[in-house]
C-alpha cells in the first residue's frame, strides 16, 4: 500500500516537473509510443467498420473455419495456416525481445543476428499472407464478391489483412535498414535505444494480429 | 542496465542550411516551416474565400447568376471545395501547422522540434495534399460536387458532379494531409511533452500551447476514422466494394447497381467521430492563442489558469463522446439522441468556464484596443454568440425542425468559422513583429478588423431568421424552378439573401487589404523591437528579432514563473517576463 502511493505520488512528480515528463525516456521512444497510440485508433476504427458491415449485410457471412481451412494429409484442417502464421509472428516477437535485450547488453553482433532472425520470421509471415491471398482469390473470393456470401466478407478480409500486410512489410524495411545502421556504427554513441524503439513497433504489430485472428478468424 | 542518455536541448545538433533551396525550401527550422505552412493554408484559403462569392453570387442573386454561367454542378463544387479547404487545408493547417510550430519550440524555449527533418517531410506531404486537392479542378468533370461531408451513397454515384476524379482526388488528398499531420502533430506533442527547458513545467506553459497540444492530440485520434473511412470509400469507388454502398436500384446509371449490403450509417458515425473532434481540433488552439491575447493586452493575469486547463483538458475528452448529434436527423434510436444531446450539453459547462474566465481577465484591466485584442474581444462575443445556438441544436427535439436550415449554416459558421478565423487574424496581428521585426500598419488593421467583425454580424445573424422560417441550406436556386415563388422560400428571404451577399463581397475583398498589410509591412512597417506589447513568454526573449535558427544562445533561457505576470504591484513595469528570477 504504502508502495502504491509513493508510484503515484512520483507520477504526479514527473508530471509536475520540468524538461521532461516521461523520465529517462528518448524522443524517439516518446515519439513511437504517441504514434503507436495514433495506429491503435486506426486499427481500431478498422475492426469496427468490419464488425458493423458484418452485422449489417443482408446476406450470410461465410463460415471462417471452413473458409480457411487447408488440406493436409488427405484431411481439410480448420484454421491450420493461420496457425502457423500467427505462430510464426509470435516467434518473431520472440527474436525481437531477445534483440532489445542484446542491445541494451552493449552486444551489437547478438542484437543484429536476432533483428534479423525477426526480419526473417516477418518475411516468412507475409509469405505465407501471399499464398493465403492467392489460395482465397484462385477459389473466387473477390473484395467484390464471394461465392459463399457476402461480399463484406471479402473487402474486409483483403483490406484489413492487406493494412496489416503493409505494416508488417514496412515492419521488416524498418527492421532490416535499422540492422544494417547498427552495423555501420551509426547508434555507437548512443545506447541503443533504437533497437527498443523498433521492438515498440514490431510487437505492436503482432499484438494487432492477434486481433485480426480473433475477430476474423475465431468469430 | 544502464540508464539511457536523454539528448537535451542544448547538445541539439542543428541542420545548418546551406544554400537558399535549404534555407526556404527544404528548411529544418520551425520557424521556416511556419511560415512555410502559413504561406500555403492563406493562398488555399483564398481559393475558398473566392468560391464563397461564387456561392453567394447564386444565392443572392440567382437570375444574375445563373446569366453569368453558375450552373448546379458549379454551385456544388463551390460548396463542398469552400467547406473543406476551410475546415482542413486553412484552418486545421493554419493553426496547428503554422502557430503550433512557431510557437512551440519558442514558448517552451527549446531549439527547435524535436525531429526537425520529420517536421520539414510534413510540410512538404501537406503541400502535396493541397496540389491534388486542387488537381480536381483540372480533371475531366472537376472537382465533387458531394458537400463537404462526401456522404455516400451519392459522393461517388452518377448526378453528383466530380463523381469521375474529383471524388477520388478529393479522399486521396485527405489521406495524405493525414500522414502530414501525424508526422507533424507526433513532432508537437513530443516537443511539449520532453523537450521543454528548465523551470518550464506542464502547468507553467502558455495557454497557446495547452490549446495546441490538447488538439493535436484530438487529432492524431480523430484523424484515424477520417483516414480509414477515405480508404473504404476509395474502394467503393474503385474496385466496387460495398461498405458504404447499399443495394441500388437504378434504370440510368449501370454502375450503382453493383452495390450490395453496405452500410451509408457507417460512413456517417466514422465521419463525425472525426468531424466533431475536428471542431475542437480548429477550436482548443485559439482558446488558448485568444487567453494569451486578451491577457497580453489587458496587462493583467489570466483568471483561473489552472481552470483553463483543465477546461482544455475536458473538452477534449468529451468531444470525442458527441458526435452522433451531427445525425439526429439520420435514423437514431431515441435513447441514443438522449445520451448524445445530454454529452453535447455537458461540453457547454467547460466551455462556460473559459468564457467566464475571459470575461473576468477583462473585469476591470488595463485594456489597450490594440488591433490584437480587437479581434481577441470580437472572438468571446462571436463564440458566445454560436455557441448560444449550439444549444438549440443539441436538443434532439428543437434540432429536428432545424436541421439543414440556414439555422445550421449560421451557427457553424459562427462557432467554428468566423471565430477561429479570428484568433488567427488577432494571432497575426499579435506575432507579426516577432516573424519580421516590424509592425503591421494599424490603421489598415483598424479597418480590416471593423469591417470582418461587423461584416460577420450582418452576413450571419440573418441567417438564424432564415433558418427559423425553414429556408433549407444546400439548394441551388429556389427561385427560377418554380416560377417566382417558391414553397421552400418565404419572400422576405430573397432580399436578406442578397444583403448577405452583398455584404459577402466586401468582406471578402477587405481581406485582400489584409494581405496587402502583409506584405507591405514586411518592407515598410516600422520597426518593432524584441516586445513591442510588453509580453512575459518566452518567444519575446530570443537574443534576435526576428530569432535565428537555434532560437536560443548558447544557453536556453531558464524559467522561473508563470507567463501571466502582468501589473504586479509594487513592481516598476507592468510585466515580467518568464525568465525573471523570482526576489528572495
Amino acid at each position: 500500500m504504502a508502495e502504491a502511493s509513493a508510484g503515484h505520488a512520483t507520477i504526479i512528480q514527473d508530471w509536475a516537473s520540468d524538461v521532461t515528463t516521461f523520465k529517462g525516456v528518448p524522443w524517439g521512444k516518446a515519439m513511437m509510443w504517441i504514434f503507436l497510440l495514433s495506429d491503435t485508433f486506426i486499427f481500431s476504427i478498422f475492426l469496427t467498420s468490419y464488425m458493423t458491415v458484418r452485422a449489417t449485410t443482408a446476406e450470410p457471412w461465410p463460415n471462417a473455419s471452413e473458409v480457411f481451412s487447408l488440406m493436409a494429409f488427405g484431411h481439410s484442417v480448420p484454421l491450420l495456416l493461420i496457425a502457423i502464421m500467427t505462430f510464426d509472428l509470435i516467434t518473431s516477437s520472440g527474436t525481437m525481445a531477445l534483440a532489445v535485450n542484446y542491445g541494451y547488453r552493449r552486444d551489437k553482433r547478438k542484437a543484429i543476428f536476432f533483428i534479423c532472425a525477426t526480419a526473417f520470421f516477418g518475411a516468412v509471415f507475409v509469405g505465407m499472407q501471399m499464398f493465403e491471398w492467392y489460395k482465397l482469390i484462385s477459389e473466387g473470393v473477390r473484395p467484390w464478391g464471394n461465392p459463399w456470401g457476402a461480399a463484406q466478407f471479402g473487402s474486409c478480409f483483403f483490406m484489413i489483412t492487406g493494412f496489416h500486410g503493409l505494416h508488417v512489410s514496412a515492419g521488416v524495411v524498418y527492421l532490416l535498414i535499422i540492422a544494417y545502421r547498427l552495423h555501420k556504427g551509426v547508434y555507437d554513441k548512443t545506447n541503443f535505444e533504437i533497437v527498443e524503439i523498433v521492438g515498440l513497433y514490431w510487437h505492436f504489430v503482432d499484438l494487432v494480429w492477434v486481433f485480426i485472428f480473433a475477430f476474423f478468424y475465431l468469430w | 542496465m544502464a540508464q539511457a542518455e536523454i539528448p537535451y536541448q542544448e547538445s541539439m545538433e542543428l541542420h545548418h542550411p546551406h544554400s537558399w533551396v535549404t534555407k526556404y525550401w527544404y528548411s529544418q527550422d520551425h520557424k521556416v516551416i511556419a511560415i512555410q505552412y502559413g504561406i500555403t493554408a492563406m493562398a488555399v484559403g483564398l481559393v475558398a474565400l473566392v468560391l464563397s462569392w461564387i456561392m453567394r453570387m447564386q444565392i443572392g442573386f440567382p437570375e444574375t447568376g445563373a446569366a453569368w454561367g453558375i450552373t448546379p454542378d458549379i454551385y456544388y463544387q463551390s460548396i463542398t471545395m469552400h467547406g473543406m479547404i476551410m475546415v482542413i487545408y486553412l484552418l486545421t493547417a493554419f493553426l496547428l501547422g503554422s502557430f503550433g510550430n512557431y510557437l512551440i519550440p519558442l514558448m517552451l524555449g527549446a531549439r527547435d522540434m524535436v525531429f526537425p527533418f520529420v517536421n520539414m517531410i510534413s510540410y512538404h506531404v501537406y503541400l502535396l495534399s493541397v496540389i491534388v486537392l486542387l488537381l480536381g479542378y483540372v480533371l475531366p468533370g472537376g472537382p465533387t460536387g458531394a458537400g463537404w461531408t462526401l456522404y455516400p451513397p451519392q459522393a461517388i454515384l452518377s448526378g453528383t458532379p466530380g463523381v469521375d476524379w474529383g471524388i477520388i482526388t478529393m479522399l486521396g488528398s485527405l489521406a495524405i494531409f493525414i500522414v502530414a499531420f501525424t508526422m507533424g502533430g507526433l513532432n508537437y506533442v513530443t516537443t511539449i511533452l520532453q523537450a521543454r527547458t528548465r523551470g518550464m513545467t506542464l502547468m507553467r506553459m502558455p495557454l497557446s500551447v495547452w490549446g495546441i497540444f490538447a488538439a493535436t492530440v484530438l487529432g492524431l485520434l480523430a484523424f484515424p476514422a477520417l483516414f480509414v473511412s477515405a480508404v473504404m470509400m476509395l474502394l467503393d469507388k474503385l474496385i466496387h466494394t460495398s461498405f458504404f454502398m447499399p443495394a441500388i436500384a437504378s434504370a440510368f446509371d449501370a454502375a450503382a447497381t453493383q452495390y450490395d449490403g453496405g452500410s451509408p450509417l457507417l460512413f456517417q458515425h466514422l465521419f463525425w467521430f472525426f468531424g466533431h473532434p475536428e471542431v475542437y481540433i480548429v477550436a482548443l488552439p485559439a482558446f488558448g492563442v485568444v487567453s494569451d491575447l486578451l491577457s497580453v493586452h489587458a496587462r493583467k493575469n489570466i483568471f483561473g489558469y489552472r481552470m483553463m486547463v483543465w477546461a482544455i483538458v475536458a473538452i477534449g475528452v468529451l468531444s470525442f463522446i458527441v458526435w452522433a448529434h451531427h445525425m439526429y436527423v439520420a435514423g437514431m434510436h431515441p435513447y441514443f439522441g438522449f445520451f448524445f444531446a445530454t454529452t453535447t450539453l455537458i461540453i457547454a459547462v467547460p466551455t462556460a468556464i473559459k468564457v467566464y474566465n475571459w470575461t473576468i481577465t477583462l473585469w476591470r484591466a488595463n485594456i489597450k484596443f490594440t488591433v490584437p485584442m480587437l479581434f481577441a474581444i470580437s472572438f468571446v462575443i462571436t463564440f458566445v454568440v454560436g455557441g448560444l445556438t449550439g444549444l438549440f441544436l443539441g436538443n434532439v427535439i428543437v434540432d429536428v425542425p432545424l436541421s439543414d436550415t440556414y439555422f445550421v449554416v449560421a451557427h457553424f459558421h459562427m462557432v467554428m468559422g468566423v471565430s477561429p478565423i479570428l484568433v488567427i487574424f488577432g494571432g497575426i496581428y499579435h506575432w507579426y513583429p516577432k516573424i519580421t521585426g516590424r509592425m503591421l500598419n494599424d490603421t489598415i488593421g483598424k479597418w480590416h478588423f471593423w469591417v470582418t467583425a461587423i461584416g460577420t454580424y450582418l452576413i450571419y445573424f440573418p441567417m438564424h431568421y432564415l433558418g427559423f422560417v425553414g429556408t433549407p441550406r444546400r439548394y441551388y436556386d429556389n427561385v427560377l424552378a418554380s416560377g417566382g415563388e417558391s414553397a421552400f422560400y418565404p419572400e422576405s428571404a430573397a432580399l436578406l439573401n442578397a444583403g448577405i451577399s452583398i455584404t459577402a463581397f466586401v468582406v471578402g475583398a477587405f481581406q485582400f487589404l489584409f494581405i496587402y498589410n502583409l506584405v507591405v509591412s514586411y518592407w515598410r512597417g516600422r520597426e518593432a523591437g524584441p516586445n513591442p506589447w510588453g509580453a512575459t513568454s518566452l518567444e519575446w526573449r530570443t537574443p534576435q528579432t526576428p530569432p535565428i535558427h537555434g532560437n536560443w544562445g548558447d544557453q536556453l533561457p531558464t524559467v522561473h514563473r508563470w507567463a501571466y505576470d502582468f501589473s504586479v504591484p509594487g513592481e516598476k513595469e507592468d510585466f515580467i517576463p518568464q525568465d525573471v528570477p523570482r526576489q528572495a
